[in-house]
């Protein structure tokens, strides 16, 4: 099929990504996925509100959040956006090379925000002795931020397994579906810390 | 465009390529928006004695700004076939402000 379609920038057709049948209903098929997950997170935006004062007696919001670390979690998780955009430029203009580095530098970003939020939890259990069961208000934080901090980690073996497995292929009209995939997933977990930032920790720091 | 069939595509390439370029540019331009939104938040929460009252809407509105450029310049949603996108992700966000509403207005007294 696909597979064999090697491609020079001569060749490229404009939307590599589209340019099949498959190529379409991978488009439309993680559109729908990202569809659903607006509605999984909100319920978990929804539990967390519904019992974020729901400390019984357990550090709340206003004691545990520190703004810095947000701060720079943001500012990593915004910039890896961004240089996933650079990595689907250089894919549209049939530049494997420059794609795969740039994809490698979103991972980069995305690890750096993982371990950020690692070590927040950490500081939070260790220091605050807050954990899951410390409260309602400790299992809604939990489940909504950690449930984010999974999207980040299994977005994270996704660009590192879709990149050692075509790294020796090229770009062509089979795998260029795949990382425009990917490239669609990671703003979305873009999407979901902005909101975590505003309504959890900025939100949480002022009321 | 050229007409002339031997040089069309080489200039189609070349405005194509200049085409990417400026779309490139309204990302960067997007992007630099997005990191002023943050500031702009992180700002009036570490830095202005604003009552909760009306900062808590402003940092709601500052999100959905933010939100919408990631929607419409980064994942493309602004681009042409992108109708059947923006229905699911519309859907989407229909439904979890039903399931927003719900849990807030559940637990409001």
């Amino acid at each position: 099929m696909s597979h064999d379609h090697s491609l020079n920038p001569e060749t490229m057709p404009q939307e590599p990504e589209k340019a099949t049948h498959e190529g379409k209903n991978k488009f439309l098929g993680l559109w729908f996925f990202l569809g659903g997950e607006t509605v999984l997170f909100a319920s978990l935006f929804g539990t967390y509100l519904a019992l974020r004062n729901s400390t019984a007696d357990g550090p709340s919001s206003q004691d545990l959040f520190g703004l810095e670390l947000v701060f720079i979690m943001t500012i990593l998780l915004l910039t890896s956006s961004l240089t996933s955009v650079y990595a689907m430029y250089h894919m549209k203009n049939n530049d494997f090379a420059k794609m795969q580095l740039w994809l490698g530098v979103t991972a980069l970003l995305g690890v750096g925000f993982l371990a950020f939020e690692i070590y927040e939890f950490a500081h939070y259990i260790t220091d605050y002795g807050f954990t899951f069961r410390s409260s309602a208000f400790g299992s809604a934080f939990y489940t909504l931020v950690g449930f984010h901090g999974g999207h980040v980690a299994f977005g994270l073996s996704w660009i590192i397994v879709l990149m050692a497995r075509n790294a020796k292929r090229g770009l062509n009209l089979y795998n260029a579906p795949k990382f425009y995939s990917f490239s669609l997933y990671w703003h979305f977990i873009d999407v979901v810390w902005v909101f975590i930032f505003t309504v959890v920790y900025l939100m949480g720091m002022v009321s | 465009m050229a007409n002339n069939p031997n040089t069309s595509k080489l200039k189609m390439n070349s405005f194509q390529r200049q085409k990417k370029k400026e779309e490139m540019k309204k990302q960067v331009i997007s992007f630099a928006l997005m990191i002023g939104f943050t500031l702009i938040a992180f700002g009036l929460v570490g830095f202005s004695e604003m009552d909760s009252m009306f900062l808590v809407p402003i940092l709601l509105i500052l999100a959905v700004v933010q939100v919408g450029f990631q929607f419409y310049y980064f994942m493309h949603m602004k681009d042409k076939d992108h109708e059947m996108p923006a229905v699911m992700i519309y859907g989407g966000v229909f439904a979890a402000m039903l399931t927003l509403a719900a849990l807030i207005v559940i637990t409001w007294w």
